[in-house]
């Protein structure tokens, strides 16, 4: 072969290439013009809702929406009852479902992933985790309520609490499987017990994980109505009684948005402001803890 | 093949595998396996990806017993007492037998605490006794002068030699009488890999040593013993330099040489 030859083929080469390439330049920036789209459509939505929200929630927040109870039609008050309802049983229900959906996730991970069982629980799990809460909702009101012929923050929280235990057992079982093997080996080979091996490494190395998908459990039964509309009901007054109805943000919003009364409308938008402003601090929490520690 | 017999009739066998088949599953991975490892020695095991060699090291504490669908068949004696059917808990034995990985793997949690951890599982160490234990053992460990002002930061800080050290120092914390090595050196560069191989030879003089390895100058450098496997095999076993210099089988010529592998 020839010198002007070899050149030739050479530049030949070049052409082809830089062909392909401009195809491949040209492909990638409709493919990002795309991506860019669609993720400014949502975040156009997501803005527009935290916008209205401070523009109609902000004005209306006063201190009296933090110790007053909730009012009778245009008469003034606050939100203090339905605020200490709402925490009362998403405390009760987180502290309640964590542990069992943390040791469900355990068993699941780590002590017999590949049974029958682990195959049925995993399976009934999803089935809980995409159940619409309106159905989790009646479910305790037939179950508890008409049993104690009362509406009760017990039946509250027990409905929150079934929403919670199918997230944290998938978010645990998760996080979990992405323990390396090896190091669970290197832990079994000095002699570690079973227990010791999850308990001091692989829940340790899911520390972050784990916590993550608590908190996000937490941020979702916040904001839950279904399940509290026909359990806990509401409560015009202030109440630390767990066996009667009791208030809760979410309903109060409910019934205030839905209200032809001014007042009780305002104070339903303090109460979404509120809402949203906890859920995204606990968001913006969950998000702290896996960046660091993962 | 016939049980080999070592060559200096003066050693102790340490463990002394008979007639040994492994499966995992269906697969019979290991095929009537006869050997002994002398106390006090390195022994190598070598051969070609697949051949058996590491699933072997796995044998010797227990570890394939955390997959329920292996299972091994035979003999292994370690100071005469077959550990396949030992009454003896699962977790003493690992305490006599330790073993490092071939990825680095150091615990979530300090440095101080990696080495800790093994030793309270056994011990009832006092905070003082504690102290000296992990600095003995970093210093076993040829890892001491590099991390004696940083005990508290967290073991993933260190780079991947200083974190393969660390768990050969984790092993040779709880006092073990065997130190299984699965590839030691594959994920750490030259350098690294020199500092654990030197590691290695200081540690036959207290501990029984065996290394799985893919790099047959290592076997060379550092073993006194080697054994060449193929598929499921034990192909030929006896003294390093035997091995090297006029194997008696032609598959291992081949296979040292280059010639096949």
């Amino acid at each position: 072969m020839s010198t002007s030859e070899i050149l030739l083929r050479a530049a030949a080469l070049e052409q082809v290439r830089e062909q392909r390439y401009a195809s491949r330049k040209r492909i990638n920036q409709l493919a990002l013009s795309l991506s860019l789209l669609a993720m400014g459509f949502g975040l156009f939505w997501l803005f527009w809702i935290l916008f209205e929200t401070v523009r109609l929630g902000f004005s209306g927040l006063t201190l009296s929406v933090l110790t007053e109870m909730t009012p009778a039609p245009n008469d003034a008050g606050g939100l203090a009852n339905a605020i200490y309802g709402s925490f009362l049983m998403v405390c009760l229900a987180t502290f309640v479902g964590t542990p069992i959906g943390v040791m469900a996730g355990i068993y699941l991970a780590e002590f017999e992933p590949k049974s029958a069982l682990a195959a049925t629980t995993r399976f009934v799990n999803d089935i809980l985790l995409s159940a619409p809460s309106i159905v989790i909702g009646l479910f305790v009101y037939a179950v508890v309520v008409t049993r104690f012929k009362t509406f009760s923050g017990y039946a509250g929280i027990a409905s929150l609490t079934l929403i919670v235990i199918p997230v944290v057992i998938r978010t645990t079982e998760n996080m979990l499987q992405l323990v390396p093997a090896g190091l669970r080996e290197a832990a079994y080979a000095l002699g570690a017990p079973k227990w010791k091996v999850i308990l001091s490494i692989t829940m340790r190395s899911a520390q972050a994980g784990v916590v993550t998908g608590i908190l996000l459990a937490v941020a979702r039964i916040a904001g839950e109505t279904a399940p509290l509309l026909f359990t806990a009901l509401s409560n015009q007054f202030w109440t630390s009684s767990l066996s009667e109805p009791m208030a809760s943000l979410p309903v109060t919003i409910f019934k205030f948005a839905m209200s032809p009364y001014e007042n009780w409308q305002h104070l339903a938008w303090a109460g979404v402001f509120l809402m949203t402003l906890a859920v995204l601090g606990l968001n913006i929490l969950a998000r702290v803890l896996t960046r660091n520690k993962l | 093949m016939n049980t080999t017999t070592l060559a200096a009739k003066d050693e102790q066998t340490k463990i002394a595998v008979k007639n040994l088949d492994f499966f995992y599953g269906k697969f019979h991975a290991l095929k009537g396996i006869n050997l002994e490892i002398p106390e006090n020695k390195v022994t190598a095991f070598i051969g070609p990806s697949g051949c058996g060699k590491s699933t072997l090291l796995r044998i010797f504490n227990r570890m394939f017993e955390l997959y329920p669908e292996q299972r091994a068949q035979g003999e292994v004696l370690l100071d005469g007492e077959n550990l396949l059917t030992s009454k003896q808990d699962v977790a003493l034995l690992r305490a006599k037998v330790g073993m490092v990985f071939q990825k680095p793997t150091p615990f979530p949690m300090s440095i101080f605490d990696n080495i800790a951890f093994g030793v309270k599982l056994f011990e009832n160490l006092s905070t003082s006794d504690m102290e000296d234990r992990v600095e003995w053992a970093l210093k076993k460990a040829a890892l001491w002068n590099e991390v004696k002002d940083k005990l508290k930061q967290n073991g993933a800080s260190l780079s991947g030699g200083q974190q393969q050290r660390l768990c050969i120092a984790r092993g040779v914390a709880i006092k073990p009488e065997v130190i299984l090595l699965d590839e030691p050196c594959s994920a750490l560069d030259p350098i690294s890999t020199a500092k654990v191989e030197e590691l290695i030879i200081e540690l036959k003089q207290d501990y029984t040593v065996v290394i799985v390895t893919h790099n047959m100058q290592q076997a060379a450098r550092c073993s006194d013993y080697t054994a060449y496997m193929y598929l499921g095999d034990l192909v030929e076993f006896g003294a390093t330099e035997q091995i090297f210099f006029k194997p008696s089988r032609q598959e291992t010529e081949d296979y040292i040489t280059g010639r096949f592998g």
